[in-house]
């Protein structure tokens, strides 16, 4: 179970979409315990590339690679939170938690995002960001080997913010390949992915 | 129980225990197309024992589509569907789970209403058993064979009509060997024979049906 056990290669990774291509020969390797920041303009792509990594996304050409003993241990939070509105916010992780084999204290996942006293609200009733708080919970239950975040950062606010860098640090730290898509920086060691034209030199 | 299989299937049913609505619907529009023939047509008893086996069997049919477009779609628009494609299970799985309590909260209830709705068609009371049977053997493979044309149009904005187009003709077998088990009943044929062919039906759905909603969910979460 060494660190390093894990890594993803991309090659020539090519993607169009309605006759555009959004991006052509893209290569990187990732490494466990790595972060990347995937950055461009909107429409360039960016959660293309993270569904293309996860599977969902089929239609593309080049090689995507996960050099790993099993199937990636992959924890998915797509750009919608996937939280249905008529479940509470317990009920909602539980579900991710139990269909992700992903044991751990769900009331103190909750607690960790600041959900605590909402738990047994209907997502229906909570804010756009407390919503996306309920999909980040998972990010403190069981540890994954891979996370991939697809704007995570969206209608977080600033305390949050800084609790979700804390949490992918922490994460990285021990070992877990982080790629994630936002503006925002976690930290000064992080590998960014530009999508896109690169500006002129 | 905590494995991705029940908690998927609690999840369900506490869905459509939370919006009764949509459960709801289904049912109402099965006893009301069958309340209106009687009606419609005349309150001739000859004559709706006759139409009866057909009507109820088309109207359960109508019921389970019209209940299936929505199968799908509020999971695929929270973003929870694209949860359940990328979790470490095989995807049939939540995939089963959801079309057994898709069942048992619409085929199900359906079946318990058919020989209610037989009985006021004029059904003979023998056939009502029957009709039961057939209701009950026939409403999931109408599940199944819907929820592979719910998974491939969920990305679609208005998929209701391409979903109708893309299942109906599956639905034919069902609808023949149904309503005609339970015509040999009024007609007092043997019927072991035709509700075998049901059964048949449903165990080709329920071996192959779930496989093919999840690679179904796949294609449409590609694009």
């Amino acid at each position: 179970m060494s660190s390093d056990s894990l890594r993803l290669t991309v090659r020539q990774l090519q993607c169009e979409r309605d006759e555009r291509v959004l991006f052509r020969d893209l290569a990187f390797q990732a490494r466990a315990g790595e972060i990347w920041q995937i950055t461009g303009a909107n429409g360039a792509g960016k959660t293309t590339l993270l569904r293309i990594l996860v599977g969902l996304h089929g239609f593309y050409e080049g090689q995507v690679r996960w050099h790993s003993p099993l199937a990636p241990d992959l924890l998915y939070l797509g750009h919608q939170p996937g939280v249905r509105e008529e479940l509470t916010a317990r009920e909602n992780l539980r579900f991710s938690a139990a269909l992700n084999n992903q044991p751990g204290d769900v009331d103190a996942a909750l607690d960790a995002v600041d959900l605590y006293g909402f738990e047994d609200v209907p997502a229906a009733h909570l804010s756009a960001g407390q919503k996306r708080r309920v999909a980040l919970a998972r990010l403190w239950l069981a540890p994954k080997k891979v996370w991939v975040l697809d704007e995570p950062y969206t209608a977080i606010d600033q305390s949050g913010v800084a609790r979700l860098d804390q949490r992918i640090r922490d994460a990285a730290g021990n070992g877990t390949l982080v790629l994630y898509t936002s503006h925002h920086r976690v930290g000064d060691d992080v590998r960014r992915l530009h999508l896109g034209t690169e500006a002129p030199a | 129980m905590s494995g991705p299989w029940w908690a998927t299937l609690r999840r369900e049913l506490t869905l459509i225990w939370r919006s009764p609505a949509d459960m709801v619907q289904p049912l109402f529009f099965f006893m009301v197309v069958v309340s209106l023939f009687p009606l419609g047509l005349s309150p001739k008893p000859e004559l709706l024992a006759l139409v009866a086996p057909g009507v109820v069997w088309v109207a359960a049919l109508l019921a389970v589509m019209l209940s299936l477009d929505g199968l799908f779609r509020r999971d695929q628009e929270s973003g929870a569907l694209d949860q359940m494609l990328t979790a470490p299970v095989v995807s049939v799985l939540p995939v089963s789970a959801k079309l057994l309590a898709h069942w048992l909260l619409t085929g199900l209830p359906l079946a318990l209403m058919a020989p209610l709705l037989g009985y006021m068609m004029q059904l003979p009371v023998p056939a009502l058993a029957t009709l039961t049977y057939s209701v009950l053997l026939g409403t999931p493979t109408l599940t199944v064979i819907g929820a592979i044309g719910a998974a491939l149009t969920v990305g679609l904005n208005r998929g209701g009509i391409l979903l109708a187009l893309l299942i109906l003709p599956l639905y034919v077998p069902v609808l023949v060997f149904g309503a005609g088990v339970v015509r040999a009943a009024v007609d007092g044929s043997p019927t072991q024979g035709l509700l075998a062919v049901l059964g048949a039906l449903l165990a080709l759905a329920l071996s192959l049906g779930p496989l093919a909603v999840a690679m179904g969910l796949r294609i449409s979460a590609g694009d």
